[in-house]
C-alpha cells in the first residue's frame, strides 16, 4: 500500500485530465459544536440563536475540543484505510472574512488526525483505487446570507453564526481521479461510507461541500471551490475540461487560480489568481493541547460497522446474488438495509416449496429492488424511504405465489409511488389478479371455436397462427392470463 | 496601602457597603489615572448583597485589569477599538471572585492590549506612579499595581505575558505573582500572547496576594491548558527558609543594571542566608536570547489573537458603511494604537511564508533552550532570585519613543514566561524614593516554595510597610 501510494495513475485520455478533490464533511450527527457546547439542531431555528462567546469568537473566549468529534474523525479515518498518527495538533489558519469571527480558522496542518488512505471506485477502466492524502478536522465558519440573492446583486449581507463552529472533517484525495464521472462516483461512494458510519446526515444542506482541483496535461491546475452537490461537481468539472481544452487549443495558458461554480448558470468564474493567493500563516493553536490519539484508535476500530465493500462481498456469498445486484443494493446504506429486511421477512412468510419458480427469495428480492424499484424511484427522484418494506414483502409474495404477472407487479409499484395504497389494495382496485384457470379454459375454447381458420393454419404447420390465437385469449382475459400457460393450453387443445 | 484584614475589620465595624463606598470615594478623583471604568452602581449593589457573605473575600473591593472579561462592565484592553464593549460573560477568575464575596469596583488601566512596560500605550492616557508621579508605574498592569500602591484598593488582578504583573509590582513597591502556566484559567482573559500569559494577583503584602491567588487558582474545563487539581496555597505562608537553596543567576545582573538594584537584591539574598537559607551562583547561558525569542513569539501570537477586532460585532464602529475590506481596514487603522500596530505587523512578518523558519520556528527552539536552563538551574536549587527589573521606575516619556530600549527593560522577566515557571516580585529596597523589586522564581507548579520564601523575606524586613505619600 505504501509503495503503491507513491505511484500516480496514468492519464486515461489524450488531454490528460487529472482531478483531486477536497471534501468538507460536516459531522452533523454530533450533539454539539467542535469547540463549545452549542447544540447542532439549529436548522429550523432563527439565525444566531445557537451561539456562545466561543463560537462568536468573543474576546477572551477559548476553544475546548469536542472529544466525540475526534472519535468520529478517527472512525472515518479508519474506514478510509488511513493511519492514525501518534498525536494530532490543531493550527490557526489566518485570514479575514466576515464569516470568520476570530480572524482565523482553527484547523489542522502538520499532524492531521488521519492520513494515507484510499477508496476503491468503479473507474473508467475497471475498479481503481483513489488515494486519500489526509483527513483533517476544522471548524465551520458562519453562514453569509446575501439579501436579495447573489453576492453581486445584494445590497447587504447578514451573518448567521449558528453554523459557526460546527465540526468539519476535510478529506483530501491525491490527484488520482481521471474524469468528472469518476469524481461523482468517488463522492457517492464516500457519502455511502459516511452513512454507514452514521456520522453525517447527508440529507442536510451543506453537509458535504466539495472543492475540486483539475488540470489537463501541460496546463496549470484550477481549483473550483464550494460545490454543494455531487451532480454539481460533475458539471463543474465537465465545464472546466471544456474551458481548459479551448484555452490550450487556442494557444492560451491555463493559469493557476481559484474559481467559483455558479450552479444556476452551470459555469465556473475566476475568483483569484495565484498572485492574489493568501499566505495563511499556519502556526500551532496554543489554546488547544496536542492529543495523543494513537491510544484511541484500537478501541474505535472495534466499533466500526460493516462497510459497503464488505457488505457487497457478503451479499454475493451469502445471498448468492449477482455482483451487479450486490453493487447496486449496497451503493446506498438505506437500500441495502431495505433489501435485507425484505429478504428476512419474506423468508419467514414464504416457504420455498410453495414457490413455483426455481430461484430463491434473495434473488427475486434483488431483482425487484435493484432492477425495478430503484429505477422507479430514480425516475421520480425519490429515495427508498418512499416505499415500505412490508409492501415489498407483500408484492414478492404475490409474485412468488404466481397471483399476479410481473407486468402487474411493476404496475403495483408505480401505483403505490404515485397514488399510495398497499399491493393488495392496488391489485384489488385494478383487478390485477391473474385470471383463474377455469376462466382461461373457457376463453381458449371460445377462441378456438371462433377462429377455425387460424386453427387450421396452425395444424397445417403455420407457427405464427398460435400467436394470433394467444392474443385473442389475452384479449378476452384482459391480460390477466399467464402467456406461457395459454400457449401450452392451445397447443394441447389443437 | 491597605490590607485585607484592615478591610475586614472596617466591615465588621460598619458594613461592606460603607467600606465599598469609601473605596469608591478614594478612587473617584482618579488622581493617578489608575481606572478606566469605575463600576460604582454594581459595586455598591454587590456590597449590599454580600452583607453577611462568608467567603474569604466577602466585601473586599478589588480592581480588575481591563483585559479580563467582566459581565456588564465595559472591557476595553485600554484600546479605542474596544471602546463601549460590554462583555456578556465573566472570566473564570471573575466567577471565582464573586463566589468568594469580592466586590469589583472597576477596571484598571494598562498598556493597550497589554503591549508595553510602562502603561503609556493606553488609549486612556498613562497611569502615574504613586511614589513619584513623574515616573511610570511599570506595565502592562500599571493600573493594577498603582491602585494598590496608592491605597485605593487592597487587591487587584493583572496579567503577565512577559513581566506585566511583576514589572509594575516592582516599580510600585507591591507584591505580584506570575503563576505557573496553567494554574489559573485564562478563560475570559483577552489574549495578547496566549502561550505565554497568566492572570496574576497583586496586593500590598505576600499574605494578601496569596489569599487572592488561592481564590482564583484552580481547574477550569473551559481552558484546555488549565491543569487539574486544587491546592491550599495559604498553607505556604510559613516564616521559615531553613535549608532552602537559592540559585542566583549571574546573567540577570548584566549590562545596564542599576547599582542600587544590584545591591538591594544581593542584600535580600544575604538576609535570607541569615535566616537559614544557602545560596549558590547558577548559570543560565541562554538568557541573552530570551528577549528576542520572547518578542518574536509574542508578536506572532498577537498578530493572530488581535485579528478578531474588526468592528463587526462589537467595539468601534464607523459613521458610514463600506464594503468589508474597507471597513475592516479603517476600523483597525483608527482603533489600534501605534505599538499594537507595530507588534501586529512584526508578528505577521515573522509568520509569513519564507520567514517563519528564520523567526518563529527559531524562537520556539530558543524557548526550549530557556526551559532547559531553568530545569538545570532548579535541579540543585529550590528557588532562583534576581532583580525583577534592572532599574527602578523610569520617567514618563523617557523610553516610549524608543521601542527597542523599552523592550530591553523586560530582560529579566520574559525568560519566566518562555519557560512557564512561577515567579513573584516583592519590594526589597528603595532608590531615590522609588521601590526596587526582588524576583523569586520557582519550579513548575511549586508556587508554595516561592510564596514561603517571599513571606519569610517580608516577615523579616520592613519594605512592605512603606507606602507612598498620597494626598
Amino acid at each position: 500500500m505504501r509503495e503503491e501510494s507513491l505511484k500516480l495513475r496514468p492519464y486515461l485520455d489524450e488531454v490528460g485530465v487529472m482531478i483531486g478533490l477536497e471534501i468538507h464533511v460536516q459531522l452533523n450527527k454530533l450533539n454539539t459544536k467542535i469547540f463549545c457546547g452549542c447544540p447542532l439542531d439549529y436548522h429550523d431555528d432563527e439565525p444566531n440563536t445557537h451561539t456562545c462567546p466561543v463560537c462568536l469568537g468573543l474576546p477572551g473566549s477559548l476553544p475546548v475540543i469536542n472529544r466525540k468529534a475526534v472519535e468520529y474523525s478517527i472512525k472515518v479515518g479508519l474506514a478510509l484505510g488511513c493511519s492514525i498518527e501518534e498525536h494530532t495538533q490543531f493550527y490557526r489558519k489566518n485570514y479575514y472574512y466576515p464569516d470568520l469571527p476570530k480572524g482565523f480558522q482553527i484547523t489542522q496542518y502538520d499532524y492531521p488526525i488521519a492520513s494515507r488512505g484510499y477508496i476503491n471506485i468503479e473507474g473508467e477502466d475497471g475498479e481503481v483505487r483513489i488515494r486519500i492524502n489526509r483527513a483533517h478536522m476544522e471548524e465551520d465558519p458562519g453562514r453569509l446570507v446575501h439579501e436579495g440573492g447573489s453576492i453581486e446583486r445584494s445590497k447587504y449581507t447578514l451573518i448567521d453564526y449558528n453554523r459557526s463552529g460546527v465540526a468539519l472533517l476535510e478529506i483530501v484525495t491525491e490527484p488520482d481521479i481521471r474524469s468528472p464521472k469518476e469524481a461523482r462516483r468517488f463522492l457517492d461512494k464516500l457519502r455511502n461510507i459516511l452513512e454507514y458510519l452514521d456520522v453525517v446526515d447527508t440529507t442536510l444542506e451543506g453537509s458535504m461541500r466539495v472543492d475540486a482541483n483539475i488540470s489537463l496535461s501541460g496546463g496549470s491546475r484550477s481549483e473550483v471551490k464550494n460545490i454543494s452537490s455531487h451532480k454539481g461537481a460533475e458539471r463543474a468539472l465537465l465545464f472546466e475540461i471544456v474551458r481548459q481544452k479551448n484555452l490550450l487549443r487556442r494557444g492560451g495558458k491555463v493559469v493557476q487560480e481559484t474559481r467559483h461554480f455558479d450552479e444556476a448558470r452551470g459555469v465556473t468564474v475566476s475568483l483569484r489568481t495565484k498572485e492574489e493567493a493568501h499566505d495563511y500563516r499556519y502556526f500551532p493553536e496554543a489554546d488547544l493541547v496536542s492529543l495523543r490519539v494513537a491510544d484511541w484508535a484500537p478501541g474505535i476500530a472495534k466499533t466500526l460497522p460493516e462497510l459497503p465493500d464488505a457488505r457487497r462481498e457478503r451479499f454475493i456469498t451469502h445471498y448468492s446474488i449477482t455482483d451487479d445486484h450486490a453493487k447496486s443494493l449496497t451503493s446506498e446504506k438505506q437500500v441495502a438495509d431495505f433489501y435485507e429486511e425484505v429478504v428476512n421477512k419474506s423468508s419467514k412468510e414464504i416457504t420455498i416449496k410453495e414457490i413455483p419458480l426455481d430461484i430463491g427469495i434473495a434473488s427475486i428480492s434483488a431483482v425487484w429492488i435493484a432492477d425495478i424499484l430503484k429505477g422507479e424511484l430514480n425516475y421520480r427522484d425519490l429515495n427508498i424511504d418512499s416505499f415500505r418494506s412490508d409492501d415489498m414483502v407483500s408484492l414478492i409474495k404475490l409474485i412468488c405465489y404466481n397471483k399476479i404477472t410481473e407486468q402487474s407487479g411493476v404496475e403495483v409499484i408505480r401505483t403505490i409511488l404515485d397514488e399510495g395504497g398497499t399491493p393488495d389494495e392496488v391489485v384489488a382496485a385494478k383487478g390485477l389478479l391473474k385470471a383463474g384457470s377455469d376462466l382461461v379454459t373457457v376463453a381458449v375454447e371460445e377462441v378456438i371455436s371462433e377462429n377455425p381458420g387460424a386453427v387450421a393454419d396452425y395444424q397445417n404447420g403455420k407457427q405464427e397462427a398460435i400467436n394470433f390465437l394467444m392474443g385473442q385469449v389475452m384479449k378476452k382475459t384482459k391480460g390477466r392470463a399467464d402467456a406461457k400457460e395459454v400457449r401450452k393450453m392451445i397447443i394441447q387443445r389443437v | 496601602m491597605i490590607t485585607i484584614s484592615e478591610i475586614l475589620e472596617e466591615i465588621s465595624n460598619s458594613s461592606a457597603e460603607e467600606v465599598v463606598s469609601s473605596c469608591l470615594e478614594r478612587i473617584g478623583p482618579n488622581n493617578f489615572n489608575t481606572f478606566i471604568t469605575i463600576a460604582k452602581e454594581s459595586a455598591l449593589k454587590t456590597a449590599r448583597e454580600n452583607e453577611g457573605h462568608t467567603g474569604p473575600l466577602a466585601g473586599v473591593p478589588i480592581a480588575i485589569k481591563d483585559n479580563i472579561s467582566t459581565k456588564g462592565i465595559q472591557t476595553t484592553c485600554a484600546s479605542r477599538i474596544l471602546g463601549g464593549y460590554i462583555p456578556p460573560y465573566d472570566a473564570h477568575v471573575i466567577e471565582r471572585l464573586k463566589e468568594a464575596g469580592a466586590v469589583i469596583v472597576g477596571k484598571v488601566n494598562m498598556d493597550e492590549f497589554a503591549m508595553g512596560t510602562s502603561t503609556e500605550t493606553s488609549h486612556y492616557g498613562p497611569t502615574l506612579n504613586p511614589w513619584n508621579t513623574k515616573t511610570v508605574p511599570g506595565g502592562s498592569s500599571g493600573g493594577s499595581a498603582a491602585t494598590v500602591a496608592a491605597g485605593e484598593v487592597p487587591l487587584a488582578l493583572g496579567s503577565d505575558t512577559g513581566g506585566s504583573v511583576r514589572c509594575p509590582a516592582s516599580f510600585c513597591g507591591v507584591v505580584g505573582l506570575k503563576p505557573t502556566y496553567g494554574v489559573i484559567s485564562r478563560y475570559g482573559l483577552i489574549s495578547y500572547a496566549n502561550s505565554l500569559e497568566q492572570i496574576g494577583p497583586i496586593a500590598s503584602n505576600v499574605a494578601d496576594m496569596t489569599l487572592l491567588f488561592n481564590v482564583i487558582a484552580g481547574h477550569d474545563p473551559r481552558d484546555s491548558t488549565s491543569v487539574p487539581g486544587e491546592k491550599e496555597y495559604t498553607k505556604a505562608l510559613v516564616d521559615d527558609v531553613k535549608g532552602l537553596t537559592i540559585g542566583v543567576p549571574k546573567e540577570y545582573f548584566g549590562e545596564g543594571i542599576d547599582q542600587a538594584v544590584e545591591k538591594s537584591v544581593w542584600d535580600g539574598v544575604h538576609r535570607l542566608e541569615d535566616l537559614g537559607a544557602s545560596w549558590q551562583e547558577v548559570e543560565m547561558p541562554h538568557t541573552k536570547y530570551a528577549l528576542a525569542a520572547y518578542y518574536v513569539i509574542a508578536m506572532s501570537e498577537a498578530s493572530s489573537n488581535l485579528a478578531r477586532f474588526d468592528g463587526m460585532r462589537y467595539g468601534l464602529r464607523l459613521e458610514k458603511d463600506h464594503d468589508w475590506h474597507t471597513t475592516y481596514s479603517a476600523i483597525r487603522a483608527q482603533g489600534f494604537g501605534e505599538e499594537v500596530k507595530r507588534r501586529i505587523l512584526l508578528g505577521t512578518y515573522a509568520l509569513s511564508a519564507g520567514y517563519m523558519d528564520k523567526y518563529y520556528l527559531k524562537a520556539l527552539k530558543v524557548r526550549t533552550l530557556i526551559k532547559q536552563d531553568f530545569e538545570r538551574a532548579l535541579k540543585s536549587t529550590d528557588v532562583l532570585i534576581a532583580p525583577t527589573m534592572p532599574t527602578p521606575a523610569f520617567k514618563l516619556g523617557e523610553k516610549i519613543s524608543d521601542p527597542l530600549t523599552l523592550y530591553m527593560a523586560d530582560v529579566n522577566t520574559v525568560p519566566v514566561n518562555l519557560s512557564g515557571v512561577p515567579s513573584v516580585s516583592l519590594p526589597c529596597g528603595f532608590s531615590n524614593g522609588l521601590p526596587i523589586g526582588l524576583q523569586i522564581m520557582g519550579k513548575h507548579f511549586d508556587e508554595e516554595t516561592i510564596i514561603r520564601t517571599a513571606y519569610t523575606f517580608e516577615q523579616n524586613t520592613d519594605f512592605h510597610t512603606k507606602a507612598p505619600e498620597v494626598a
